[in-house]
Protein backbone atom coordinates (compact mmCIF):
# COMPACT_ATOMS: atom_id res chain seq x y z
CA UNK A 1 0.00 0.00 0.00
CA UNK A 2 1.23 3.27 -0.96
CA UNK A 3 -0.11 6.28 1.37
CA UNK A 4 0.79 8.72 -0.48
CA UNK A 5 -1.20 7.66 -3.42
CA UNK A 6 -4.19 6.87 -1.57
CA UNK A 7 -4.56 10.60 -0.19
CA UNK A 8 -2.74 13.27 -2.24
CA UNK A 9 -2.88 15.41 0.37
CA UNK A 10 -2.50 13.95 3.59
CA UNK A 11 -1.69 15.24 7.17
CA UNK A 12 1.67 13.91 7.51
CA UNK A 13 2.59 16.00 4.17
CA UNK A 14 1.03 18.68 5.62
CA UNK A 15 3.18 18.38 9.19
CA UNK A 16 6.69 17.93 7.80
CA UNK A 17 6.30 20.38 5.63
CA UNK A 18 6.16 22.63 8.67
CA UNK A 19 8.65 20.86 10.56
CA UNK A 20 10.88 21.38 7.30
CA UNK A 21 10.94 25.29 7.70
CA UNK A 22 11.66 25.14 10.95
CA UNK A 23 14.36 23.66 10.78
CA UNK A 24 15.55 25.63 7.96
CA UNK A 25 15.25 29.00 10.48
CA UNK A 26 17.62 26.81 13.18
CA UNK A 27 20.42 25.67 10.60
CA UNK A 28 22.75 28.47 11.25
CA UNK A 29 22.83 27.52 15.01
CA UNK A 30 23.34 24.02 14.42
CA UNK A 31 26.62 24.74 12.08
CA UNK A 32 27.80 26.93 14.29
CA UNK A 33 27.52 24.48 17.27
CA UNK A 34 29.14 21.77 14.79
CA UNK A 35 32.53 23.98 13.94
CA UNK A 36 32.82 24.78 17.57
CA UNK A 37 32.54 21.55 19.00
CA UNK A 38 34.10 20.12 15.84
CA UNK A 39 31.65 17.20 16.41
CA UNK A 40 32.30 14.58 13.74
CA UNK A 41 29.30 12.74 11.55
CA UNK A 42 27.61 10.75 13.48
CA UNK A 43 28.11 6.73 12.26
CA UNK A 44 25.84 5.03 9.83
CA UNK A 45 25.56 1.71 8.98
CA UNK A 46 23.74 0.04 6.15
CA UNK A 47 21.11 -2.76 7.07
CA UNK A 48 18.74 -4.47 4.41
CA UNK A 49 15.08 -4.02 5.94
CA UNK A 50 12.21 -7.19 4.81
CA UNK A 51 9.04 -5.13 5.46
CA UNK A 52 5.95 -6.43 3.97
CA UNK A 53 7.07 -8.96 1.82
CA UNK A 54 9.50 -5.62 0.24
CA UNK A 55 13.15 -5.51 0.46
CA UNK A 56 14.59 -1.96 0.94
CA UNK A 57 18.25 -1.45 1.93
CA UNK A 58 19.44 1.72 4.04
CA UNK A 59 22.40 3.17 5.07
CA UNK A 60 20.96 4.79 8.59
CA UNK A 61 22.58 6.74 11.40
CA UNK A 62 23.07 3.78 13.98
CA UNK A 63 21.04 5.37 16.55
CA UNK A 64 17.92 4.68 14.11
CA UNK A 65 15.03 2.80 15.79
CA UNK A 66 13.35 0.13 13.63
CA UNK A 67 9.98 2.41 14.64
CA UNK A 68 11.93 5.89 13.07
CA UNK A 69 13.11 3.98 9.88
CA UNK A 70 9.48 2.19 9.49
CA UNK A 71 8.23 6.23 9.31
CA UNK A 72 10.81 8.26 8.06
CA UNK A 73 12.96 6.35 5.97
CA UNK A 74 10.24 3.96 4.24
CA UNK A 75 7.13 6.14 5.07
CA UNK A 76 5.59 3.83 6.54
CA UNK A 77 3.72 5.91 9.05
CA UNK A 78 0.89 3.68 9.80
CA UNK A 79 3.34 2.96 13.19
CA UNK A 80 2.86 4.82 16.01
CA UNK A 81 5.22 6.68 18.05
CA UNK A 82 3.21 7.16 21.30
CA UNK A 83 5.99 7.41 24.63
CA UNK A 84 8.82 5.76 22.75
CA UNK A 85 10.05 4.00 25.98
CA UNK A 86 7.78 0.48 25.24
CA UNK A 87 5.18 1.58 27.92
CA UNK A 88 2.10 2.66 25.50
CA UNK A 89 2.51 0.21 22.75
CA UNK A 90 1.17 2.31 19.51
CA UNK A 91 4.67 0.80 18.22
CA UNK A 92 4.42 -2.51 18.25
CA UNK A 93 5.17 -4.60 15.32
CA UNK A 94 5.59 -8.04 14.40
CA UNK A 95 9.39 -9.22 13.48
CA UNK A 96 9.84 -12.67 12.94
CA UNK A 97 6.32 -13.84 13.69
CA UNK A 98 6.71 -12.05 16.96
CA UNK A 99 4.91 -8.62 18.55
CA UNK A 100 7.71 -6.33 19.54
CA UNK A 101 8.04 -2.69 20.57
CA UNK A 102 9.51 -1.54 17.76
CA UNK A 103 10.85 1.57 19.49
CA UNK A 104 13.03 -0.17 21.68
CA UNK A 105 14.92 -2.14 19.12
CA UNK A 106 17.42 -0.33 16.43
CA UNK A 107 17.27 -0.73 12.89
CA UNK A 108 20.59 -1.88 12.48
CA UNK A 109 19.63 -5.27 14.62
CA UNK A 110 17.10 -6.37 12.07
CA UNK A 111 19.34 -7.19 8.74
CA UNK A 112 16.82 -9.52 6.91
CA UNK A 113 14.51 -10.02 9.55
CA UNK A 114 11.22 -10.28 8.18
CA UNK A 115 9.10 -6.98 9.51
CA UNK A 116 4.88 -6.93 9.43
CA UNK A 117 4.03 -3.87 10.01
CA UNK A 118 0.09 -2.53 10.03
CA UNK A 119 -0.06 -1.67 6.28
CA UNK A 120 1.62 -5.28 5.69
CA UNK A 121 -1.88 -6.53 7.32
CA UNK A 122 -4.21 -5.30 4.82
CA UNK A 123 -4.70 -2.46 2.62
CA UNK A 124 -8.02 -0.26 2.92
CA UNK A 125 -9.51 -2.44 -0.23
CA UNK A 126 -8.70 -6.03 1.42
CA UNK A 127 -8.91 -5.19 5.32
CA UNK A 128 -7.25 -8.23 7.39
CA UNK A 129 -9.98 -9.98 9.78
CA UNK A 130 -8.80 -8.46 13.05
CA UNK A 131 -8.79 -4.82 10.98
CA UNK A 132 -12.53 -5.53 10.16
CA UNK A 133 -13.59 -6.54 13.27
CA UNK A 134 -11.79 -3.02 14.80
CA UNK A 135 -14.30 -1.60 12.57
CA UNK A 136 -17.65 -3.40 12.94
CA UNK A 137 -16.87 -4.04 16.71
CA UNK A 138 -15.82 0.53 17.15
CA UNK A 139 -12.60 -0.80 18.72
CA UNK A 140 -10.67 2.91 18.84
CA UNK A 141 -12.22 6.39 19.12
CA UNK A 142 -9.19 8.82 17.91
CA UNK A 143 -7.41 6.08 16.18
CA UNK A 144 -3.37 6.56 17.63
CA UNK A 145 -3.36 3.36 19.25
CA UNK A 146 -5.21 1.31 16.93
CA UNK A 147 -2.24 0.18 14.45
CA UNK A 148 -0.39 -1.01 17.57
CA UNK A 149 -3.31 -2.94 18.96
CA UNK A 150 -3.69 -4.73 16.23
CA UNK A 151 -0.93 -5.78 15.57
CA UNK A 152 -0.46 -6.87 19.23
CA UNK A 153 -4.17 -8.59 18.89
CA UNK A 154 -3.00 -10.57 15.96
CA UNK A 155 0.03 -11.55 17.55
CA UNK A 156 -1.94 -12.20 20.48
CA UNK A 157 -3.98 -14.93 19.43
CA UNK A 158 -0.86 -16.47 17.61
CA UNK A 159 0.74 -16.91 21.28
CA UNK A 160 -2.17 -18.95 22.59
CA UNK A 161 -2.61 -20.73 19.75
CA UNK A 162 1.25 -21.88 19.94
CA UNK A 163 0.61 -22.42 24.02
CA UNK A 164 2.64 -19.91 25.58
CA UNK A 165 1.28 -19.32 29.22
CA UNK A 166 0.57 -15.73 30.38
CA UNK A 167 0.04 -14.72 34.36
CA UNK A 168 -3.59 -15.47 34.39
CA UNK A 169 -3.03 -18.69 32.63
CA UNK A 170 -4.89 -21.72 35.35
CA UNK A 171 -2.75 -24.15 35.18
CA UNK A 172 0.83 -22.96 33.87
CA UNK A 173 1.26 -26.45 32.03
CA UNK A 174 -1.63 -26.96 30.24
CA UNK A 175 -2.67 -25.15 27.05
CA UNK A 176 -4.00 -21.53 27.22
CA UNK A 177 -7.00 -20.83 25.94
CA UNK A 178 -8.91 -17.49 24.56
CA UNK A 179 -10.92 -15.78 27.61
CA UNK A 180 -11.29 -12.57 28.25
CA UNK A 181 -9.09 -12.63 31.33
CA UNK A 182 -6.90 -13.83 28.97
CA UNK A 183 -6.57 -11.47 26.19
CA UNK A 184 -6.98 -8.24 28.80
CA UNK A 185 -4.11 -9.88 30.53
CA UNK A 186 -2.21 -10.26 26.99
CA UNK A 187 -2.62 -6.68 25.73
CA UNK A 188 -1.78 -4.82 28.77
CA UNK A 189 1.47 -3.59 26.85
CA UNK A 190 -0.91 -1.42 24.75
CA UNK A 191 -2.59 1.57 26.11
CA UNK A 192 -5.54 3.37 24.65
CA UNK A 193 -6.24 6.46 26.33
CA UNK A 194 -9.48 6.89 24.54
CA UNK A 195 -10.86 3.69 26.67
CA UNK A 196 -11.94 1.68 24.05
CA UNK A 197 -10.69 -1.27 25.80
CA UNK A 198 -13.93 -3.54 26.18
CA UNK A 199 -14.91 -2.75 22.42
CA UNK A 200 -10.97 -4.32 20.94
CA UNK A 201 -11.51 -7.01 23.53
CA UNK A 202 -15.02 -8.02 21.82
CA UNK A 203 -13.23 -7.12 18.22
CA UNK A 204 -10.63 -9.54 19.37
CA UNK A 205 -12.89 -12.54 20.76
CA UNK A 206 -15.17 -12.09 17.55
CA UNK A 207 -11.95 -12.73 15.28
CA UNK A 208 -11.30 -15.82 17.76
CA UNK A 209 -15.03 -16.75 17.42
CA UNK A 210 -15.39 -16.81 21.07
CA UNK A 211 -17.19 -14.58 23.52
CA UNK A 212 -16.36 -11.96 26.05
CA UNK A 213 -17.29 -13.73 29.33
CA UNK A 214 -17.10 -10.73 31.64
CA UNK B 1 20.36 9.61 22.05
CA UNK B 2 24.74 9.80 22.18
CA UNK B 3 26.18 8.31 18.42
CA UNK B 4 27.63 5.22 19.15
CA UNK B 5 29.42 2.50 16.95
CA UNK B 6 27.84 -1.14 16.63
CA UNK B 7 29.37 -4.32 15.48
CA UNK B 8 27.42 -7.29 15.28
CA UNK B 9 29.65 -9.98 17.12
CA UNK B 10 30.11 -13.47 15.95
CA UNK B 11 31.45 -15.51 19.20
CA UNK B 12 31.44 -15.23 22.64
CA UNK B 13 35.44 -14.59 23.42
CA UNK B 14 35.31 -12.33 20.39
CA UNK B 15 32.41 -10.49 21.94
CA UNK B 16 34.21 -10.20 25.35
CA UNK B 17 37.46 -9.23 23.69
CA UNK B 18 36.19 -6.32 21.66
CA UNK B 19 34.33 -5.08 25.21
CA UNK B 20 37.65 -4.51 26.63
CA UNK B 21 39.41 -3.24 23.93
CA UNK B 22 36.90 -0.73 22.64
CA UNK B 23 36.62 2.39 24.81
CA UNK B 24 32.79 2.91 26.29
CA UNK B 25 31.55 -0.19 24.83
CA UNK B 26 28.32 -2.34 26.18
CA UNK B 27 26.82 -5.12 24.64
CA UNK B 28 22.97 -5.28 23.42
CA UNK B 29 20.83 -8.40 23.33
CA UNK B 30 17.40 -7.54 23.73
CA UNK B 31 17.87 -3.68 24.54
CA UNK B 32 14.33 -3.13 25.85
CA UNK B 33 16.43 -1.81 28.67
CA UNK B 34 19.57 -0.31 27.58
CA UNK B 35 17.82 1.71 24.63
CA UNK B 36 15.97 2.83 27.07
CA UNK B 37 17.80 4.23 29.35
CA UNK B 38 19.80 5.36 26.22
CA UNK B 39 17.41 7.79 24.53
CA UNK B 40 17.41 9.53 28.53
CA UNK B 41 20.90 9.95 28.65
CA UNK B 42 21.60 8.04 31.63
CA UNK B 43 23.70 5.40 29.41
CA UNK B 44 25.89 6.80 26.59
CA UNK B 45 27.81 4.06 25.24
CA UNK B 46 29.99 4.95 22.46
CA UNK B 47 30.33 1.13 21.07
CA UNK B 48 27.51 -1.18 21.19
CA UNK B 49 28.05 -4.96 20.38
CA UNK B 50 25.03 -6.99 19.05
CA UNK B 51 25.19 -10.61 20.56
CA UNK B 52 22.00 -11.60 19.16
CA UNK B 53 24.06 -13.56 16.73
CA UNK B 54 26.05 -15.76 18.89
CA UNK B 55 23.93 -18.62 18.82
CA UNK B 56 23.49 -18.73 22.75
CA UNK B 57 19.43 -19.27 22.71
CA UNK B 58 18.87 -23.17 23.27
CA UNK B 59 17.62 -24.40 26.27
CA UNK B 60 19.26 -27.70 26.93
CA UNK B 61 19.43 -30.70 29.73
CA UNK B 62 22.93 -30.83 31.59
CA UNK B 63 24.58 -33.56 32.85
CA UNK B 64 23.32 -33.51 36.45
CA UNK B 65 19.64 -33.60 35.49
CA UNK B 66 19.04 -29.48 35.29
CA UNK B 67 18.67 -27.16 32.63
CA UNK B 68 20.75 -24.91 30.55
CA UNK B 69 18.84 -22.00 29.69
CA UNK B 70 21.25 -20.30 27.05
CA UNK B 71 21.79 -16.14 27.39
CA UNK B 72 19.67 -15.02 24.88
CA UNK B 73 16.96 -17.19 25.23
CA UNK B 74 13.75 -14.64 24.73
CA UNK B 75 11.31 -14.21 28.37
CA UNK B 76 8.50 -15.61 26.27
CA UNK B 77 10.21 -19.02 25.24
CA UNK B 78 11.87 -19.54 28.68
CA UNK B 79 8.49 -19.14 30.10
CA UNK B 80 7.05 -21.03 27.36
CA UNK B 81 9.31 -24.03 27.31
CA UNK B 82 7.64 -27.50 28.70
CA UNK B 83 10.00 -28.16 30.46
CA UNK B 84 10.39 -25.26 32.59
CA UNK B 85 6.27 -25.56 33.22
CA UNK B 86 6.71 -28.87 34.16
CA UNK B 87 9.54 -29.02 36.44
CA UNK B 88 10.32 -25.15 36.71
CA UNK B 89 6.95 -23.10 37.62
CA UNK B 90 7.67 -20.40 39.81
CA UNK B 91 10.31 -19.34 37.04
CA UNK B 92 7.28 -20.20 34.13
CA UNK B 93 4.85 -17.97 36.27
CA UNK B 94 7.72 -14.95 37.26
CA UNK B 95 8.63 -14.69 34.03
CA UNK B 96 4.97 -13.86 32.56
CA UNK B 97 4.12 -11.77 35.43
CA UNK B 98 6.96 -9.07 34.23
CA UNK B 99 6.84 -6.44 31.72
CA UNK B 100 4.01 -6.93 28.79
CA UNK B 101 4.21 -9.78 25.92
CA UNK B 102 6.16 -7.47 23.49
CA UNK B 103 8.73 -7.00 25.89
CA UNK B 104 9.17 -10.38 26.97
CA UNK B 105 9.29 -11.39 23.16
CA UNK B 106 12.87 -9.56 23.11
CA UNK B 107 14.12 -9.55 26.18
CA UNK B 108 16.59 -12.05 27.22
CA UNK B 109 17.67 -14.20 30.34
CA UNK B 110 21.08 -12.43 30.66
CA UNK B 111 19.48 -8.83 29.87
CA UNK B 112 16.76 -9.45 32.35
CA UNK B 113 19.85 -10.20 35.31
CA UNK B 114 21.47 -7.19 34.14
CA UNK B 115 18.53 -4.83 34.00
CA UNK B 116 18.67 -1.27 35.95
CA UNK B 117 16.66 -0.26 38.86
CA UNK B 118 13.62 1.35 38.56
CA UNK B 119 14.20 4.00 40.84
CA UNK B 120 12.37 7.40 39.86
CA UNK B 121 15.89 9.41 40.97
CA UNK B 122 17.74 7.03 38.66
CA UNK B 123 15.64 7.58 35.65
CA UNK B 124 15.85 11.58 36.99
CA UNK B 125 18.67 13.13 35.50
CA UNK B 126 18.01 16.99 37.05
CA UNK B 127 18.15 14.87 40.36
CA UNK B 128 21.52 13.51 42.80
CA UNK B 129 21.95 10.07 42.22
CA UNK B 130 25.06 7.36 43.66
CA UNK B 131 23.94 4.79 41.48
CA UNK B 132 23.88 6.86 37.89
CA UNK B 133 26.27 9.35 38.92
CA UNK B 134 28.82 7.98 41.93
CA UNK B 135 29.44 10.55 44.64
CA UNK B 136 26.00 12.93 43.94
CA UNK B 137 24.19 11.95 46.87
CA UNK B 138 20.31 10.27 47.19
CA UNK B 139 17.31 11.98 46.20
CA UNK B 140 14.70 8.65 46.85
CA UNK B 141 15.95 8.54 50.91
CA UNK B 142 14.43 11.70 51.44
CA UNK B 143 11.96 12.17 48.78
CA UNK B 144 9.17 9.68 46.96
CA UNK B 145 10.39 6.16 47.95
CA UNK B 146 7.21 4.05 48.79
CA UNK B 147 8.02 1.71 46.24
CA UNK B 148 12.17 1.59 47.19
CA UNK B 149 14.14 -1.20 49.08
CA UNK B 150 13.53 -2.15 53.28
CA UNK B 151 16.08 -4.81 53.23
CA UNK B 152 19.64 -4.55 52.63
CA UNK B 153 19.85 -0.61 51.94
CA UNK B 154 23.11 1.53 52.71
CA UNK B 155 23.56 5.32 53.34
CA UNK B 156 23.89 5.77 49.42
CA UNK B 157 21.14 3.62 47.93
CA UNK B 158 17.77 2.19 48.30
CA UNK B 159 17.03 1.14 45.34
CA UNK B 160 15.46 -2.59 44.14
CA UNK B 161 16.00 -4.38 41.73
CA UNK B 162 13.04 -4.78 39.39
CA UNK B 163 13.35 -7.92 37.60
CA UNK B 164 10.58 -11.27 38.78
CA UNK B 165 12.52 -13.61 37.07
CA UNK B 166 15.43 -13.22 38.92
CA UNK B 167 13.61 -13.56 42.30
CA UNK B 168 13.11 -17.14 40.37
CA UNK B 169 16.52 -17.79 39.75
CA UNK B 170 17.20 -17.34 43.46
CA UNK B 171 14.69 -19.62 44.95
CA UNK B 172 15.72 -22.29 42.38
CA UNK B 173 19.51 -21.85 42.88
CA UNK B 174 20.88 -21.08 39.14
CA UNK B 175 24.05 -20.13 38.68
CA UNK B 176 25.26 -17.84 35.81
CA UNK B 177 28.19 -19.16 33.34
CA UNK B 178 29.97 -16.58 31.61
CA UNK B 179 33.08 -15.99 29.86
CA UNK B 180 35.69 -13.31 29.20
CA UNK B 181 38.38 -11.68 26.56
CA UNK B 182 40.75 -14.62 27.79
CA UNK B 183 38.31 -16.88 26.85
CA UNK B 184 37.88 -18.34 30.62
CA UNK B 185 35.14 -19.98 31.87
CA UNK B 186 33.29 -19.08 35.47
CA UNK B 187 30.06 -20.13 37.04
CA UNK B 188 28.78 -17.52 39.39
CA UNK B 189 26.36 -18.67 41.86
CA UNK B 190 22.80 -16.62 41.87
CA UNK B 191 23.46 -15.54 45.44
CA UNK B 192 26.77 -13.89 45.02
CA UNK B 193 25.98 -12.25 41.46
CA UNK B 194 23.83 -9.28 42.63
CA UNK B 195 25.60 -6.94 45.07
CA UNK B 196 23.95 -5.18 47.57
CA UNK B 197 24.38 -1.28 47.24
CA UNK B 198 27.19 -0.54 50.05
CA UNK B 199 29.30 2.64 49.07
CA UNK B 200 28.65 1.79 45.63
CA UNK B 201 25.17 0.82 44.13
CA UNK B 202 27.11 1.71 40.66
CA UNK B 203 28.37 -1.74 40.80
CA UNK B 204 25.84 -3.87 40.59
CA UNK B 205 26.81 -7.34 39.48
CA UNK B 206 30.02 -9.21 40.53
CA UNK B 207 30.93 -9.48 36.46
CA UNK B 208 34.08 -8.00 35.21
CA UNK B 209 34.64 -5.33 32.89
CA UNK B 210 34.12 -7.31 29.13
CA UNK B 211 32.49 -10.40 31.36
CA UNK B 212 29.70 -11.82 28.93
CA UNK B 213 27.04 -14.07 30.42
CA UNK B 214 26.99 -17.62 28.10
CA UNK B 215 23.72 -18.99 30.05
CA UNK B 216 22.16 -19.63 33.22
CA UNK B 217 22.25 -23.15 34.84
CA UNK B 218 19.04 -24.37 36.67
CA UNK B 219 19.98 -27.40 39.04
CA UNK B 220 17.72 -30.51 38.85
CA UNK B 221 14.28 -30.10 40.08
CA UNK B 222 13.29 -30.28 43.38
CA UNK B 223 9.22 -31.07 43.00
CA UNK B 224 6.95 -29.00 45.39
CA UNK B 225 4.92 -26.89 44.85
CA UNK B 226 5.79 -23.63 42.81
CA UNK B 227 3.79 -20.28 43.12
CA UNK B 228 4.68 -16.90 42.48
CA UNK B 229 2.81 -13.99 44.29
CA UNK B 230 3.10 -10.73 42.80
CA UNK B 231 1.88 -7.84 44.53
CA UNK B 232 1.32 -4.93 42.36
CA UNK B 233 -0.61 -1.73 41.63
CA UNK B 234 -2.40 -2.55 39.00
CA UNK B 235 -3.57 -6.24 37.87
CA UNK B 236 -0.56 -6.15 34.60
CA UNK B 237 2.39 -4.38 33.33
CA UNK B 238 3.65 -3.23 36.79
CA UNK B 239 6.40 -3.77 38.76
CA UNK B 240 6.03 -5.29 42.39
CA UNK B 241 5.61 -3.57 45.06
CA UNK B 242 6.81 -7.04 46.93
CA UNK B 243 6.55 -10.54 45.27
CA UNK B 244 7.13 -14.05 46.71
CA UNK B 245 8.84 -17.05 44.79
CA UNK B 246 7.71 -19.97 46.51
CA UNK B 247 8.77 -23.66 46.40
CA UNK B 248 7.00 -25.59 49.19
CA UNK B 249 7.19 -29.01 50.05
CA UNK B 250 4.89 -31.78 51.78
CA UNK B 251 4.62 -30.61 55.79
CA UNK B 252 5.32 -26.84 54.97
CA UNK B 253 8.97 -26.89 54.60
CA UNK B 254 10.93 -25.23 51.58
CA UNK B 255 12.34 -21.90 50.22
CA UNK B 256 11.31 -18.52 49.50
CA UNK B 257 12.88 -15.52 47.66
CA UNK B 258 11.59 -11.94 47.41
CA UNK B 259 11.10 -9.06 45.00
CA UNK B 260 10.94 -5.33 45.73
CA UNK B 261 12.42 -5.97 49.47
CA UNK B 262 16.07 -4.57 47.96
CA UNK B 263 18.86 -4.29 45.97
CA UNK B 264 19.03 -7.70 44.92
CA UNK B 265 16.50 -10.86 44.94
CA UNK B 266 16.32 -11.13 48.71
CA UNK B 267 16.66 -14.64 50.34
CA UNK B 268 17.31 -15.84 53.75
CA UNK B 269 17.93 -19.52 54.07
CA UNK B 270 17.85 -19.31 57.61
CA UNK B 271 14.00 -18.23 57.56
CA UNK B 272 12.90 -20.80 55.42
CA UNK B 273 13.34 -23.27 58.83
CA UNK B 274 10.34 -21.00 60.19
CA UNK B 275 8.16 -21.91 57.18
CA UNK B 276 6.07 -24.75 58.85
CA UNK B 277 5.82 -22.20 62.07
CA UNK B 278 3.51 -19.84 59.67
CA UNK B 279 3.84 -16.69 58.41
CA UNK B 280 4.22 -14.63 60.68
CA UNK B 281 7.30 -16.00 62.35
CA UNK B 282 8.70 -16.54 58.66
CA UNK B 283 8.12 -12.85 57.66
CA UNK B 284 9.59 -12.29 61.18
CA UNK B 285 12.42 -13.78 60.44
CA UNK B 286 13.13 -13.05 56.78
CA UNK B 287 12.48 -8.94 57.87
CA UNK B 288 15.12 -9.00 60.48
CA UNK B 289 17.03 -5.93 60.15
CA UNK B 290 14.67 -4.06 57.55
CA UNK B 291 14.88 -0.14 57.28
CA UNK B 292 12.25 1.55 56.26
CA UNK B 293 10.89 4.87 55.55
CA UNK B 294 7.52 6.39 56.22
CA UNK B 295 6.55 5.57 52.95
CA UNK B 296 7.30 1.96 52.32
CA UNK B 297 6.90 0.64 55.89
CA UNK B 298 3.73 -0.42 54.90
CA UNK B 299 5.77 -3.34 53.14
CA UNK B 300 6.62 -5.12 56.39
CA UNK B 301 2.94 -6.63 57.38
CA UNK B 302 2.72 -6.87 53.25
CA UNK B 303 5.39 -9.21 53.22
CA UNK B 304 3.58 -10.95 55.84
CA UNK B 305 0.17 -11.71 54.25
CA UNK B 306 1.70 -12.36 50.83
CA UNK B 307 3.70 -14.76 52.67
CA UNK B 308 0.52 -16.15 54.13
CA UNK B 309 -1.36 -16.01 51.38
CA UNK B 310 1.24 -18.43 49.50
CA UNK B 311 1.14 -20.85 52.02
CA UNK B 312 -2.92 -20.87 51.88
CA UNK B 313 -2.34 -21.57 47.81
CA UNK B 314 -0.10 -24.36 48.08
CA UNK B 315 -2.31 -26.26 50.65
CA UNK B 316 -4.84 -26.45 47.22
Amino acid sequence: MHHDETFPVSRRGVIAGGVASATLAAAPVARAQTQGTAQSTPPTMPVTLKVNGRTTKLNVDTRTTLLDALRENLKLTGTKKGCDHGECGACTVIVEGRRINSCLTLAVMHEGEEITTIEGLGTPEKLHAMQAAFVKHDGYQCGYCTPGQICSAVATLGEIKAGIPSHVTGDIAAQPTVSTDELRERMSGNICRCGAYANIIDAIHDVAGTERTA
Amino acid sequence: MKAFTYERATSAKEAASAAVRTPGAKFIAGGTNLLDLMKLQIETPQHLIDVNGLGLDKITPTSEGGLRVGALVRNTDLAADARVRKDYGVLSRALVSGASGQLRNKATTAGNLLQRTRCPYFYDTTKPCNKRQPGSGCAAIGGFNRNLAIMGTSEACIATHPSDMAVAMRVLDATVETVNAAGETRAIPIADFHRLPGATPNIETSLAPGELITAVTLPKPIGGTHIYQKVRDRASYAFALISVAAVIQPGGRGRLAFGGLAHKPWRVEAAEAQMPNGAKATASAVLAGARTTSQNAFKLPLVERTIGAVFEEAKH
